[in-house]
């Protein structure tokens, strides 16, 4: 049996905020109930759930997915959690995707949640295991130090500059002021507030990256003999693809992200894309840090290695530009609930596609977007592709 | 605000909202201790490091030199042909100066982190360590650094009986 083709018919999502007073099981059921009443499905509709969701240790609770299963609609339902790191939001709809596919399952929804604020005194140590426990952790690293040397390597081998850089924070901010669930947006942001704003570990400061976050993200996916019959206007996923590089992240090139290539390229396959410069109009790669966005375009061919900085110079990823890149605001904007900033961006397209993102919306009825998230230990890559066209 | 949207669910908390005994709140802490086995090829490298020595290993098919040192390529999916030892010097691949702790507190002297790429390795394959005994603005991405050990009776067999690496001394 043939691959289904799969559609995404409808979206939700909880604002994004520092702290929640809502429970992780109550975002979760936000975001789930408003991506069901987006295309007036209840559900019992639902054949099947997915479940985003990153460390168990930011919550302190063990087997997260099956204590999140309630808030999912799971309740007596085929159920599962995946989780790879960062890149978590994206491939969960992946996973919802081949679910549908298959030909398992008809309509399949899928939900991502994290609430970050329950860790304290910082998000960032429920992180600290990422690293190796015998050849790194002894030096007591923290996080931000993965960041800071790869973003090093970046400039370094290319010979990109802090501004160029801090470029893509000031657009992503500032695309945020629009975004009705956004932590950090900000209409008047200039590069020189992130140039100066407090330096944590060189090259990385402050403003470079995006605020710890609670909130959740949902959408709803049917197969193509359904879709229409829930929406005049389903969003169609054209490509996805996935790929790990090795977890030896210091046996590897830090300036360019070839995992994030090969999941591109697989996805590209699939949607028969052969020019993704001309045939993706819209872009959501991950930005949890500013330099990410860059090396993320690079990686997915949409522009030439060391040349993403010059395209944002020049106004290309502007939500009015040829090609415009986070016009959702992004992790750095939006804010950075691990998984659910990843499904935000699938939603994002979902909702740019069928022209509802409102302030948002980018001009000149976009046909093609392309999500992608990155993580685990700089080491993954997750894309989707989606269109107003069904594949043929 | 996106067009037939809304409202967004969420609802966003305060310091204020703390200390004014809005909202109530349960604190809790695990208990989480760990022993860890180093395995075959990390424990190959541990005695390396108590002897003075920086272990690498060399898979004949790739013919990649790997560090730290692994039972199997991970590329080639085969055992590892041979642990070869490696000079205790190397290049700063990147670095950082970083000043704030793991919860975002200050340090006034930043640490140093960095990948070093060791000498004996592949093109690109170092470790992780910090640099040492240097001005952190002299600092650069290229700088050549060797190991500065500590006294072999104080070594543990643990990746920090290197203190730091530190500049090579340039001899005349």
């Amino acid at each position: 049996m043939g691959k289904r083709n799969v559609a995404v018919v409808g979206a939700g999502m909880t604002r994004f905020v520092r702290r929640a007073q809502d429970s992780p099981k109550e975002l979760a059921w936000q975001a789930a109930r408003m991506a069901l009443e987006s295309c007036e499905l209840t559900i019992d509709d639902v054949d099947a759930v997915c479940m985003g969701t990153a460390p168990d240790a930011f919550d302190g609770v063990h087997r997260k997915g099956e204590y999140l299963s309630d808030g999912a609609g799971a309740w007596g339902k085929p159920y599962m959690r995946s989780y790879v790191g960062g890149g978590t939001g994206v491939f969960a709809a992946i996973q919802g995707w081949y679910h549908v596919a298959s030909g398992m399952f008809d309509t399949v929804l899928v939900v991502c949640e994290e609430k970050m604020s329950t860790y304290y005194p910082h998000a960032q140590a429920a992180f600290l295991t990422i690293f190796d426990h015998t050849t790194e952790r002894p030096l007591k690293p923290n996080l931000l130090w993965i960041f800071a040397l790869e973003m090093k390597r970046y400039m370094e081998t290319y010979g990109i500059s802090a501004e160029d850089i801090a470029r893509v924070a000031v657009k992503n901010k500032r695309n945020a002021a629009g975004h009705p669930c956004a932590l950090l947006g900000d209409p008047d942001i200039t590069v020189e507030d992130v140039l100066n704003s407090e330096m944590l570990a060189s090259p990385v400061r402050r403003l470079d990256v995006s605020p710890v976050s609670d909130g959740a993200v949902a959408i709803v996916l049917t197969s193509n003999d359904k879709a229409s019959g829930v929406t005049e206007h389903p969003v169609w996923i054209q490509g996805v693809g996935w790929n790990l590089d090795t977890a030896y992240w210091t046996n590897r090139d830090l300036a360019y992200p070839e995992y994030v290539e090969n999941a591109a390229r697989d996805a590209y396959a699939m949607a028969g894309v052969t020019e993704p410069r001309k045939q993706i109009h819209i872009v959501e790669p991950y930005d949890p840090f500013d330099y990410k966005e860059l090396h993320h375009l690079e990686g997915l061919q949409l522009a030439d290695r060391g040349g993403a900085p010059q395209l944002v110079a020049d106004g290309v990823t502007e939500r009015t530009g040829n090609m415009p890149v986070c016009p959702s605001g992004g992790l750095l904007g939006v804010g950075n609930p691990i998984a659910a900033a990843g499904l935000m961006k699938i939603a994002e397209l979902f909702w740019q596609l069928r022209g509802e993102a409102g302030e948002r919306q980018v001009p000149g009825q976009p046909e093609r977007g392309l999500a992608q998230a990155w993580g685990d230990l700089m080491q993954v890559g997750t894309v989707v592709i989606m269109g107003n066209e069904e594949a043929s | 605000m996106t067009a037939n949207l809304g409202p967004f669910p969420g609802t966003a908390l305060s310091e204020k909202d703390f200390e004014q005994d809005k909202v109530l709140y349960l604190h809790d802490e695990v208990d989480a201790r760990f022993a860890w086995d180093t395995g075959v090829a990390v424990g190959a490298y541990l005695a390396g490091l108590r002897r003075g020595e920086i272990l690498g290993a060399r898979c004949n098919e790739c013919e990649r030199t790997v560090v730290p040192p692994r039972a199997f390529c991970e590329r080639c999916f085969r055992p590892m042909d041979s642990y070869v030892p490696l000079a205790d010097r190397g290049t700063v691949n990147t670095f950082s100066l970083c000043y704030v702790t793991w919860d975002v507190r200050r340090i006034e002297q930043p640490e140093i982190p960095a990948v070093i790429e060791i000498e004996g390795a592949s093109e690109l394959h170092g470790i992780m360590h910090k640099l040492g005994e240097v001005e952190p603005e002299r600092v650069t991405v290229g700088m050549r650094v060797q190991a500065v050990w500590k006294p072999a009776e104080e070594r543990q067999g643990a990746i920090t009986d290197i203190r730091y690496f530190k500049p090579v001394e340039e001899t005349q």
